[in-house]
């Protein structure tokens, strides 16, 4: 039957594929719908929108059917502005195509935008962008979350059928809760991170934002894969099946009480426990479990990862990319200095700060070291923990979307609020957030995290559970 | 935790220049999100082996072909200022 492109924008992903495969949709009206949508977008969920589609689009016959996507900012698409939320990178076009948005491209996908984002992915909020903070589509007085808070808005809000997105200690996993949305962050080294702006290399993991967990099932299936351009690039080790699992039967679920306990708000335990019995009901066995060391993954974090990025960022200086802004007294260290300190914002200097600082000459045993010792317990913990159980659940994030600007004058509140994502990222576990349901009208996310390579596991588990759910991920389309 | 003289330090080594009014609110910051790192240090970690990376990442070089690198005025483009041959800076004895 055919299908309008106005109807087939509420069709998850797989289905608008299916439709333009089998003849029902045109792909061109799709591509120009989603196009004029993500231009009059109101969640400044975008920070590029393709003028017009490209005068050939891939053909129906391709895995992915010429279907529109949106890229976060940081990833470099060629000839198309990739800023990474940045001043300093203001207009930068680069020279090449990050190595999982060509794949993509190359299964039949086209890019309609560039969304959104932190300042060099670094915030849970996305208020931190240069261009401006993106609004929740489910409530626009509230953050989307963050860090690729514009890939989450777009696709909430139905002006992107999917998205890409990248996960440093949570920026996939935590706006696809606060959006309503299935947000996967695959095995680190699953996926190529050449061409991404990098952030904290030894976390930073690319992976899908949609609507449905096979939509990021097979996304995930074009996108993964060993690429000589990164060295720590592995590919998963068995091919990505799309899941069909609806049941859960002897699966062994295991709760830590670190990431399920205190912190966590009423609403949220609410259905992250109704969302148990919903496991339980399908076959599933649910046990307390304990990651002793969780407690310490924030502390790690926020010291790997601002130490990497201190060392990442020191390419933004104003010679072979971005903005250059000269010194008074016209010296070489003089223009590094202003051009760092007008085109960095407040966030992504104090990130550097931190990071120069634990880095320095008589700190960096105490710090560095010991935040990858910490890593080390944190791993084990994982290792010890899944000797007993399959995967893992815990509320995505302890709370609901927040509002804007309620959380911008204390970094440290803000960076709290990742206490359940981290362990993960700090593990390079794979870990999928599913809409667990609703608390005061507002989604929440729950998370599935298994040992690495086990994506298949998770998507299968989590398209059991999202199918008893039935979450309506198109609840905040307009 | 870190006072305003060794912001001051960090934001040079970082090469930031910190506004006068900024320097002790940085700090204040700092010392904040140190405080709550310093939780680590009630951590046992005696011979506990650090971890870079969770994957096991080998020194292997790709084979020794060679490929067409990016055209030099591709490679340029991007540059704030450049000349044909490269990328213009001020001079560091300025």
């Amino acid at each position: 039957m055919p299908t309008t492109p106005t109807d087939a924008i509420k069709l998850t992903a797989t289905q608008q594929i299916a439709a333009i495969q089998s003849g029902d949709l045109d792909a061109r009206e799709l591509f120009e719908t989603y196009r004029q949508r993500a231009a009059a977008d109101a969640h400044n969920a975008f920070t590029w929108v393709a003028d017009e589609a490209p005068a050939e689009l891939p053909a129906s016959g391709t895995p992915l059917a010429g279907l529109p996507l949106a890229v976060k900012d940081l990833f470099c698409t060629e000839g198309i502005p990739s800023q990474s939320g940045s001043k300093l990178l203001e207009g930068y076009l680069p020279p090449y195509t990050a190595t999982s948005v060509q794949k993509l491209v190359d299964a039949g996908s086209t890019v309609h935008g560039k969304t959104n984002q932190d300042e060099f992915a670094m915030g849970s909020s996305n208020e931190n962008s240069a261009y401006g903070p993106v609004t929740n589509p489910w409530d626009a007085a509230r953050v989307p979350g963050g860090s690729s808070g514009g890939s989450a808005a777009a696709v909430a809000a139905g002006h992107a059928a999917w998205a890409l997105g990248t996960d440093t200690g949570g920026s996939i996993r935590q706006p696809a809760a606060f959006c309503g949305l299935v947000g996967l962050k695959p095995t680190y080294g699953s996926v190529s991170r050449f061409g991404m702006i990098a952030f904290a290399s030894s976390l930073d993991q690319a992976g899908p934002i949609t609507r449905s967990v096979a939509d990021a099932a097979l996304m995930l299936k074009f996108m993964e894969g060993k690429d000589p351009r990164d060295m720590t690039s592995i590919g998963l080790r068995e091919p990505v099946e799309v899941p069909t699992r609806t049941d859960l039967t002897g699966l062994r679920i295991g709760v830590p009480e670190e990431l399920a306990g205190e912190g966590v708000e009423d609403g949220v335990r609410a259905s992250f426990e109704a969302a148990l019995e919903q496991a339980k009901a399908l076959g599933a066995t649910v046990t307390t479990i304990h990651l002793p060391n969780a407690p310490h993954a924030l502390s790690a974090y926020y010291v790997l990862a601002p130490a990497e990025a201190s060392s990442n960022l020191s390419r933004f200086d104003g010679v072979r990319y971005g903005n250059r802004l000269e010194a008074e007294d016209g010296s070489l260290i003089g223009m590094y200095t202003r051009t760092r300190t007008e085109g960095f914002g407040p966030e992504v200097k104090r990130r550097i700060m931190l990071g120069t600082y634990a880095l320095s000459a008589g700190f960096y045993d105490a710090y560095y070291g010991r935040a990858q010792q910490v890593r080390t317990k944190i791993v084990e913990d994982f290792a010890t923990a899944f000797a007993s159980v399959d995967v893992i659940a815990t509320p995505t994030a302890p709370s609901v979307a927040f509002e804007l600007g309620s959380k911008t004058n204390d970094p440290l509140a803000m960076y709290l609020n990742d206490f359940c994502t981290i362990p993960m990222s700090l593990a390079g576990i794979p870990a999928i957030s599913i809409p667990s349901g609703l608390s005061d009208g507002l989604p929440v996310g729950l998370q599935l995290a298994g040992p690495a390579f086990s994506e298949n596991l998770i998507l299968g588990a989590a398209h059991a559970l999202e199918q008893a759910i039935g979450f309506d991920t198109a609840g905040a389309i307009r | 935790m870190i006072d305003a003289k060794q912001v001051l330090h960090v934001a040079r080594l970082a090469r930031l220049e910190l506004a006068a009014d900024d320097v002790q609110p940085m700090a204040d910051e700092l010392s904040s999100i140190l405080g709550h790192i310093e939780q680590m240090s009630s951590l046992d970690l005696e011979g506990v082996a650090p971890t870079a990376h969770v994957v096991p990442v080998e020194g292997k070089l790709r084979a020794d072909v060679p490929e067409a690198p990016l055209p030099r005025e591709v490679a340029l483009s991007q540059a704030p200022r450049h000349t044909a041959d490269g990328f213009l800076v001020p001079s560091p004895q300025a």
